[in-house]
């Protein structure tokens, strides 16, 4: 036995170290946790290979940064010249979203939706890779001392980018979404159709589990749908390249692009915080223009109450066909508080206020919102600066005289309106 | 010039100092897994593989081979998500075949060194391909064009590092 393994020395420990190796595999492959068995060996190497990619990183940057910042500052005044104008037009951009958003907001209120906000987020630099096309994962420069822990999403400004798979001291590894054992839930932004996206052993992304009898056109946006309680809902993740059936004609083949330049990985932001929370009406922001001139129009007169039943439904028809239950939509606020005009324009007058309502003829509902009402409208003014630009600048700045509460200037109401 | 035989009497053997025989090995991995985030065409090297055929080719020796590229086969392996071993066992063979070939062949020549590489990548995708499949249940694609790329790319770069890495050597 002794001759045979001198004999065979060479072969014998080849068989001894890949057994042990397959064996190793084994064990890792079979538990769930493959950290347990092999956390060791990875800290070590980790901690061997990612100091040296730290400092190559941090001299990269700081000598670009030195370049850029100090020396090469060529064409820097027309880019800020453009910049500024990129940001008036992102402000004319972001008060006409905000007002989207806060109709949105007053609706999911009313629906009892809850919304999710990225309440706090830890930048991070990518410092290496796995260095394996098998296994499409990078590394941060932050790690478990910074705050970092597994399951964390990680997105840059384009769109998500994957999630930290493994918390060492100093550094995390991330699991990229083209990865493929990697999933993340997914919505279509248009069909609203849900999926599953995958990575490809090539790299590429797929949505799956969208079945083959639905309409899915290239270029729609893919977002996240937050089914996985990994990535918060709503955050674009790509789009759509290619589509086709699968082969058993059950499923489609929907090819993805994905939004963040997954190879040219930089800087990332890994959310570590999200809250979930229903939207307050009372927490509106700017009032939309709209609001306010609806405020201010002449509008037909709600009924009381006792009137409105006894009319029935013809005479129900005839009043706002808003619904009344919108807690904050001022339809018919200011009835009977027609809008001043001057020289045949419209002219916003004062806002009304809680006494606007003293303004109304008798018999005359106050449906003033307070919540309305009572704010003042800076921000509505910008929004549409060339009709209510007045209000900003309130009573003193305008002429024309509030409403005199003894003579209405406008009829209350259509003769139309008055009970039969 | 082609692979000439020599006899085991006749080939020279290399040593190499304690700082090559870690650094060489360790900045193999590192830059295998820096160099894709900046030229992300690198990916398609695998300069761990090379760095195990040099020193295993170089060193003669069956052991010093697949011990070799068990060590930077594993370490490449902590890199990643999967399970550790299958870029071990990969170099492990190679490592070995290497050393093999390298104590019946004088390969010190550009055109040997350009072959073996071709054929030793072969080799250990074909290994790594069936160890991921068969073992850790992984999804791979096997594609001839791909590879043989692939391989051709890792010949071509291990002329040149073989050369660079030749500086190194010390003769027993």
């Amino acid at each position: 036995m002794d001759t045979f393994i001198a004999r065979y020395r060479n072969v014998t420990i080849l068989v001894a170290v890949l057994f042990a190796q397959v064996l190793g595999l084994a064990v890792q492959v079979k538990r769930t946790s493959e950290d347990q068995s092999s956390r060791l060996i990875r800290v070590w190497a980790v901690n061997t290979v990612t100091p040296l990619e730290k400092a190559i990183v941090w001299f990269q940057s700081g000598a670009s940064n030195l370049w850029h910042g100090y020396f090469y500052l060529r064409g820097v005044r027309q880019q800020n010249s453009d910049l500024k104008a990129e940001i008036e037009r992102l402000r004319l951009e972001q008060v006409r979203l905000s007002q989207d958003a806060e109709q949105a907001r007053r609706l999911q209120a009313l629906l009892g939706f809850k919304e999710q906000f990225i309440s706090q987020t830890i930048a991070a630099q990518v410092i290496g890779s796995s260095g394996s096309e098998q296994s499409r994962s990078i590394y941060l420069d932050k790690g478990a001392h910074d705050g970092i822990k597994p399951d964390l999403a990680v997105i840059t400004a384009d769109g998500v980018v994957g999630k930290v798979l493994k918390v060492y001291g100093t550094t995390s590894q991330v699991l990229l979404i083209n990865d493929q054992t990697s999933g993340v839930g997914a919505i279509l932004d248009k069909s609203r159709l849900q999926g599953v996206l995958r990575g490809t052993p090539a790299g590429e992304v797929l949505l799956e589990k969208v079945m083959a009898d639905e309409k899915v056109q290239p270029g729609e946006k893919v977002l996240t749908s937050g089914g996985d309680q990994i990535f918060p809902k709503g955050m674009p993740v790509g789009t759509v390249t290619e589509v086709s059936p699968d082969k058993e004609h059950i499923f489609l083949n929907i090819r993805v692009r994905p939004a963040a330049s997954l190879s040219r990985l930089e800087e990332v932001l890994v959310i570590t915080q999200n809250e979930a929370k229903t939207p307050s009406v009372t927490e509106t922001g700017p009032v939309r223009a709209v609001d306010v001139l609806a405020q201010r129009l002449p509008s037909v007169p709600d009924k009381p109450p006792d009137d409105a039943t006894k009319q029935g439904v013809a005479a129900g028809a005839r009043t706002s066909p808003q619904p009344s239950a919108v807690p904050s939509k001022p339809q018919t606020a200011g009835t009977g508080n027609p809008m001043p005009r001057e020289n045949g324009r419209l002219t916003a007058g004062k806002p009304p206020t809680s006494a606007a309502p003293t303004t109304k003829p008798a018999g005359s509902p106050a449906v003033v919102k307070p919540a309305i009402a009572q704010k003042p409208a800076p921000p509505a003014v910008k929004v549409s600066q060339p009709t209510t630009k007045p209000a900003t600048t309130g009573p003193k700045a305008n002429p024309t005289p509030p409403p005199n509460p003894a003579q209405p200037q406008a009829e209350p109401a259509p003769s139309e309106d008055k009970p039969q | 010039m082609p692979i000439t035989y020599t006899s085991g009497e006749q080939v020279e053997v290399y040593r190499f100092s304690l700082p090559a025989t870690i650094i060489i090995p360790l900045a193999a991995v590192f830059l295998q897994a820096f160099v894709p985030l900046q030229l992300h065409f690198f990916s398609v090297f695998d300069l761990p593989l090379l760095v195990v055929i040099f020193f295993a080719v170089a060193r003669r020796s069956q052991v010093a081979g697949l011990l070799g590229g068990a060590i930077i086969g594993v370490l490449q392996d902590s890199l990643t998500h999967r399970p550790i071993g299958v870029y071990g066992i990969a170099k492990t063979v190679v490592g070995y075949g290497a050393s093999s070939l390298g104590v019946r062949l004088d390969v010190e020549n550009a055109g040997a060194r350009l072959l073996m590489t071709l054929f030793f990548y072969v080799v250990h995708e074909i290994v790594y391909f069936l160890v991921a499949r068969g073992l850790v249940g992984l999804t791979l694609q096997w594609s001839w064009p791909r590879e043989l790329g692939s391989a051709f790319a890792n010949a071509v770069l291990a002329v040149f590092l073989f050369a660079l890495l030749d500086r190194f050597k010390q003769r027993t």
